[in-house]
């Protein structure tokens, strides 16, 4: 009996030191780990978005995007060519699951316009040409929400920016009801940088999130 | 709630008998081509200081989320914002400058005078599914504040461009419960749900539901379908405002006002009985039967 309780203290320690990983790593995440990071947060200088803890769906939703080029992007392409489908369900199950790394809040939450295009958008053009606030659909403080609306909380700057050009210029099509086209077209190139940056600035946990 | 099945004519067959639904079409979608806002309310960084200051602002919190700061009044998930869009700033959202100085007016829903605090009364009993809050209560004194900044140098009295929602022209053909399930389904459910519940994330409601019991009740505007049709197509969907053709907006306002929702409070203890009394019209669909249910029978 002594030695069965000793046993599951022992087994509650150590699963009390480790994060929690559903399963083990799928062989290709190695090859992820050098650009999105081992613990899949990305790299904010590099502009590598995180995956941890997007959603499974929308991360296989990419996935194949990239392979069939829907979604342009030449080194993903080259990743997401040589995946079946159920390498990519595996992958993207894997890094869903990956926790989000607690981030402190920053002393002061960011403001200004960019802080005000989240949070409130810009009605300025009226109804059939403005823009809604980022927060409506990604949630507050851009946690993100459902299956189909990620996370921009903690995402680089750089990377949020190139996909709102992209759905501008038309390199990145894919996205439920082409939603994302329409608003980035109405976002100015000053927006795009200002609302990056206040995301970036966010932090990707939710149990520290910014209130909304 | 239970799903549905489909059959869609005997439910407007009955709700829409003796409209007048088949006028040619104009080609115009609206009955009359809205004119431009030129009201403009006041910038957030020009509200007030001190405690007028403060009330403006807990009454632009309340009106922000209102399950939030006013839940002693609130029984459902839904802020004013959700319908009156951008703080209630938004021309042809039903903006409150434009409403603000439009009372005292008479209104039909309760055959009297009603003041701004009365109408607002209203929306607390039935877009909110709660409670009226006194007159001279702290969220109201916030409200009729907030409403009253917004106005700022609007003339009192005046027909405000913007007011409202823009009046749609009558449908080609009936609104059509099956085809407003297609538009609902390619247009909503990504934000609403299949089930027309919304969605909430980390606590808080992101997506409002369009029905079920955390959604407006039967005695609300939104429950009459050509209120409905007016706010989806100058609204819906948000980011592709202008996008659903005016038979769009009517086909997909029948169906989300074809599902159950909480019971209209002024009930008379009879769907039949509320439905002569309230519902008397071809826009409430409040007692008629949709696929072998009663609406409003299964008080939720
Ligand atoms: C991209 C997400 C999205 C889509 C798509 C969308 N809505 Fe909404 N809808 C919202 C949000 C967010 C609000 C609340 C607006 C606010 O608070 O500013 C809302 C509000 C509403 C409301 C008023 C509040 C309520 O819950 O009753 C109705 C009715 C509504 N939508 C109906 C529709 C209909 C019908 C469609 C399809 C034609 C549609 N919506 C498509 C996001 C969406
Ligand atoms: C479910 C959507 C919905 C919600 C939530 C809602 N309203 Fe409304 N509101 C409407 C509709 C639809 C109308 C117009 C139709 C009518 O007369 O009922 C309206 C009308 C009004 C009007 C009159 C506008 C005018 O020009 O005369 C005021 C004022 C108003 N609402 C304030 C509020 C306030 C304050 C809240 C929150 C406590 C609120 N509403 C919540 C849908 C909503």
């Amino acid at each position: 009996m002594y030695r069965i309780l000793c046993g599951l203290m022992i087994a509650l320690i150590a699963g009390l030191g480790w994060p929690q990983r559903s399963a083990a790593a799928p062989p290709q995440a190695s090859q992820c780990a050098a650009c999105h990071g081992a613990n899949g947060m990305g790299n904010q200088a590099a502009g590598f978005p995180a995956l941890a803890g997007l959603p499974a769906a929308y991360l296989q939703a990419q996935l194949a995007a990239f392979k069939s080029k829907e979604r342009a992007n030449a080194t993903m392409a080259g990743m997401a060519a040589p995946l079946t489908g159920s390498e990519m369900a595996a992958l993207s199950d894997y890094y869903a699951a990956l926790p989000v790394a607690p981030a402190p809040l920053p002393a002061a939450l960011p403001t200004g316009p960019g802080a005000a295009l989240a949070q409130r958008g810009d009605w300025q053009a009226g109804l059939a040409d403005g823009i809604p606030s980022c927060d409506s659909c990604h949630g507050p403080g851009g946690l993100g929400v459902g299956t189909q609306f990620p996370r921009l909380a903690g995402q680089p700057a750089l990377y949020l920016a190139a996909q709102l050009n992209g759905w501008r210029e038309g390199t990145r099509k894919t996205g439920p009801m082409g939603l994302m086209a329409a608003v980035a077209r109405r976002l100015t190139p000053a927006q795009i940088t200002a609302v990056t940056a206040y995301y970036a600035a966010l932090p990707a946990d939710p149990a520290n999130g910014a209130k909304p | 709630m239970r799903s549905m099945k489909l059959n869609p004519r005997k439910a407007m067959a009955l709700a829409l008998l003796g409209a007048a639904w088949l006028v040619p079409p104009t080609g115009a979608a609206w009955a009359q081509t809205p004119a431009p806002a030129t009201f403009s309310p006041p910038d957030e960084a020009a509200m007030p200081a001190g405690p007028f200051g403060d009330a403006v602002k807990l009454g632009e919190n309340i009106f922000r989320n209102t399950p939030k700061y006013a839940p002693q009044f609130t029984g459902n998930t839904l802020s004013c914002d959700n319908c009156h869009m951008n703080g209630g700033r938004l021309a042809n959202s039903s903006p409150m400058w434009a409403a603000y100085v439009a009372y005292p007016a008479y209104r039909s829903k309760n055959k009297k005078v009603n003041t701004f605090g009365q109408r607002l009364q209203g929306c607390f009993r039935f877009s909110e599914n709660g409670k009226a809050p006194p007159l001279d209560s702290k969220v109201m004194v916030a409200l009729e504040s907030y409403s009253f900044w917004l106005s700022t140098n609007a003339p009192t009295g005046a027909k405000m461009a913007g007011r409202g929602y823009p009046k749609l022209a009558k449908p080609a053909e009936a609104p059509s419960y099956q085809r407003g399930q297609v538009v609902y389904a390619q247009n909503c459910s990504l934000c609403h749900g299949a089930n027309g519940a919304g969605a909430a994330a980390h606590g808080a409601v992101v997506f409002p539901g369009v029905w079920g019991k955390d959604s407006y009740n039967w005695g609300a505007g939104m429950s009459a379908i050509n209120n409905a049709a007016d706010f989806i197509h100058a609204n819906m969907p948000l980011g592709l405002a202008g996008t659903l053709s005016a038979q769009q907006a009517w086909d997909v306002a029948a169906y989300i006002d074809s599902q159950d929702r909480p019971q209209d409070p002024r009930f008379t203890g009879s769907v039949a009985a509320t439905r002569a009394k309230f519902h008397n019209n071809a826009f409430s669909l409040y007692g008629t039967t949709v696929n072998g249910h009663v609406l409003g029978a299964a008080a939720q």
